[in-house]
């Protein structure tokens, strides 16, 4: 017992990490509690109990925020399961192009948020616009992406799977070569088309992956900023605000209390969507 | 025994190389340069291109000047990304020994008595203009010092569009309007809104103060004491009524959500646009792109509902402020009074366009001021103007570029917008502990 104590590491060791992970880690969320029923300034602080968070419920964009960053969330993350889905399944197939291919799907996955979303705004603008140019010489009507309230919303979250498709797929590649070959043999033996292959075998043998794809990307969904700062900053009025841009918003006018109230909200929302969605998601694993 | 100690060892280690981490973290910031001999002043102000002008005009003048004395010029961003910025360099006691920043209600958050020293008794100050050092005052002392010239919001206009369709400058909102409609008919777009970079959108509703205190003299009081609100005052709701009205009539230019403030620029310059309107600091910019084109430019004040009650909406220019607790107080006082003097707005015309009068009584204007300047002058010396909303009261709704947005775009209508921003104000009220709110 002794030699076995002796040997192992001291917990010393910890230290540094522990010591990281608390000051920058946990202190912070902790301290954020606290703060979020208080008024403070960087030089002090008044108690003013949950003040913060009727206020921001009362925040007149905040309603169409949290509808935005749930469609948003939902849009995005659907959309990069069934096009990650698709795209994995053409790259895993023998096609001659299928390096440079997946190097093109994974490459916007490795710029700048705010460049691709300063790049796309341009790209988006109704009169100079490359989108609408190119529409115009097909005889098609453009749209006004970012300034229409009816669509400006889809158009960032239609930038944002551009930008992450790349990564779901990489999810969905590695996940379907996991998928053991036998199960192609027996398909062949039973006489089974390309549709059976992916429906029968592909679709649900891939559901870590699948699983992977809707956590990531529906938590991101959900926390989204930088992009939608970039292309409209949450306009145009309120439009396109995400509850992530309305807290930022109040950091900026200096109501920093206001602001990390919005935090602890937007951290139970996520905890609340999240974690549910997670278990749900493991058990029909386990099932399986 | 040993091995314990060498445990101990380990824990401590690893504990000094974590403060040895957070020690370095809190050096990264500003590394002092103390001059060898003479005084050397660290000056902060924006990055904008014409700030950074006169800061560079300002730094010269004075060096030669006063020899043995050197200024440092830093930059920060611009907006509220430099407001934070401030705000974080006086909290943690870093600040450089002289700062630019606005004049107003943006001054009163800084908390100007633990951070600003009191330049009240100051001899420069008698030649400063009182309505200056109204904004840049608390508990009644004076913190700042003008840097530049007063500002104006109102309509910049296409001097050759104007002539070329025998239209004259309006003097009430109708005669605007019937203009307006004179300029769509003849194909040219006649406002130009530039709502991608939201703030522009504000104007229309800011410009229009000079008409609200016309109409409701005590409103700036009232509704700083929340006794009166946008949506429940006519005079107050009529500016947000302007606003809509263009949306409705179809004045704005077509991609009007999509424009930027630069755009803008290019579109009046050009002659795309008839009108623009804009806070009076544009002028350095137009000057400097499109240079032949600045004399084509006029301005007129935004108009109110009757002709003989007709007068202008001024911004006072941002101020320098002295950090109390820097290493060079006197010194950075002396170089404060020099900003402040006639000589100061000298070096400040050399490099940058006066946008409007100097708050500094006895400074002379350059002979070659453009067009729209002298379009002003006449409701200076006419005594016709009024300062600008956030320069009376402290208020000022961190929401209203979105809510003018959405006024301007056709998503809400006056009534809600202004209400909505009644709303909005509240929030600043309280975080400043008002009292009424």
């Amino acid at each position: 017992m002794n030699r076995v104590f002796r040997r192992t590491y001291s917990y010393w060791f910890l230290m540094p990490a522990a010591v990281i992970y608390f000051v920058i880690f946990l202190l912070p969320t902790v301290m954020s509690f606290f703060f979020s029923f208080t008024r403070w300034t960087l030089a002090d602080w008044e108690f003013i109990g949950l003040d913060n968070f009727v206020m921001f419920f009362q925040e007149q964009s905040l309603r169409i925020g949290f509808q935005n960053t749930l469609i948003y969330a939902v849009v995005t993350c659907g959309l990069k399961v069934i096009l990650g889905l698709l795209l994995g399944v053409l790259l895993t197939s023998r096609l001659r192009t299928r390096n440079y291919l997946r190097s093109v799907i994974f490459f916007p996955t490795l710029i700048s948020t705010i460049a691709v979303g300063i790049a796309f705004s341009m790209m988006m603008h109704p009169t100079q616009g490359i989108i609408n140019t190119a529409l115009g010489w097909a005889g098609l009507p453009g749209l006004d992406w970012l300034g229409d309230t009816r669509v400006a919303l889809l158009s960032i979250a239609l930038v944002d799977v551009w930008k992450g498709v790349g990564f779901a797929t990489v999810i969905y590649i590695s996940g379907i070569l996991s998928i053991p070959p036998d199960y192609y043999e027996a398909l062949q033996i039973d006489g089974g088309g390309a549709w059976h292959k992916f429906w029968n075998i592909i679709v649900p043998l891939s559901r870590p992956a699948t699983n992977s794809v809707i956590i990531l990307s529906f938590i991101g969904g959900l926390r989204s900023f930088d992009l939608v700062w970039a292309m409209t900053q949450g306009g145009p009025g309120f439009t396109t605000d995400v509850i992530a841009s309305i807290i930022y918003k109040q950091y900026q006018g200096g109501f920093y209390g206001l602001a990390t109230a919005g935090n602890v909200i937007l951290f139970v929302i996520v905890t609340v969507l999240a974690f549910p969605l997670y278990r749900y998601l493991n058990k029909r694993e386990v099932d399986l | 025994m040993s091995k314990r100690g060498i445990r101990y060892m380990a824990g401590l280690i690893s504990l000094l190389m974590m403060t040895g981490m957070l020690a370095a973290c809190g050096n990264g910031g500003s590394g002092d340069t103390g001059g060898a001999s003479g005084t050397n002043l660290t000056l902060l102000t924006d990055n904008s291109q014409d700030a950074v002008n006169v800061a560079d005009a300002l730094k010269a003048a004075y060096e030669k000047k006063n020899p043995g004395v050197t200024v440092e010029v830093e930059t920060r961003p611009g907006g509220s990304e430099g407001d934070n910025l401030v705000k974080t360099r006086l909290a943690t006691g870093d600040m450089t020994d002289v700062f630019f920043y606005n004049s107003g209600s943006l001054m009163t958050v800084l908390s100007p008595e633990a951070n600003m020293e009191d330049l009240t008794g100051e001899a420069f100050q008698a030649n400063i203009s009182d309505d200056f050092k109204s904004t840049v005052s608390m508990n009644g002392k004076v913190y700042g010092a003008p840097v530049g010239a007063t500002m104006s919001g109102g309509w910049f206009y296409n001097k050759k569009i104007y002539k070329d369709l025998g239209l004259s400058v309006p003097k009430t909102w109708d005669e605007l309007m019937a203009n307006n409609e004179k300029i769509k008919a003849a194909g040219i777009t006649p406002v130009i809104g530039t709502m991608k970079d939201s703030w522009t959108a504000q104007v229309i509703l800011l410009a229009d103060q000079y008409n609200v205190a016309q109409a409701a003299p005590n409103f700036a009081k009232d509704f700083t004491a929340h006794q009166a609100t946008f949506a429940g005052t006519p005079a107050a709701l009529r500016s947000f009524e302007k606003l809509q009205q263009v949306f409705d009539k179809g004045y704005w230019n077509k991609d009007f959500l999509a424009a930027t403030y630069d755009n803008g620029i290019k579109m009046l310059a050009e002659g795309k646009g008839a009108q623009y309107p804009m806070l009076s600091f544009a002028l350095p910019v137009i000057q400097q792109n499109f240079p032949d084109q600045v004399d084509n430019i006029g301005f007129f004040a935004q108009p109110g509902d009757s002709a003989d009650k007709n007068g202008l909406t001024v911004w006072m220019p941002g101020a320098a402020y002295v950090y109390k607790n820097g290493s060079n107080v006197e010194a950075a006082k002396k170089f404060v009074a020099f900003i402040a003097s006639k000589e100061g707005a000298a070096a400040i015309a050399t490099v940058s366009t006066p946008t409007g009068p100097y708050p500094v009584k006895d400074a002379q204007m350059p002979d070659n001021i453009p067009s729209a300047v002298k379009d002003m002058l006449p409701y200076f010396d006419q005594n016709k103007t009024s300062l600008a909303l956030e320069f009376v009261s402290p208020i000022k709704g961190p929401g209203l570029p979105q809510i003018a947005v959405e006024v301007g775009a056709g998503i809400k209508k006056a009534p809600e917008g202004a209400a909505s921003y009644d709303q909005d104000v509240e929030k600043q009220a309280k975080q400043m502990g008002l009292e009424g709110w």
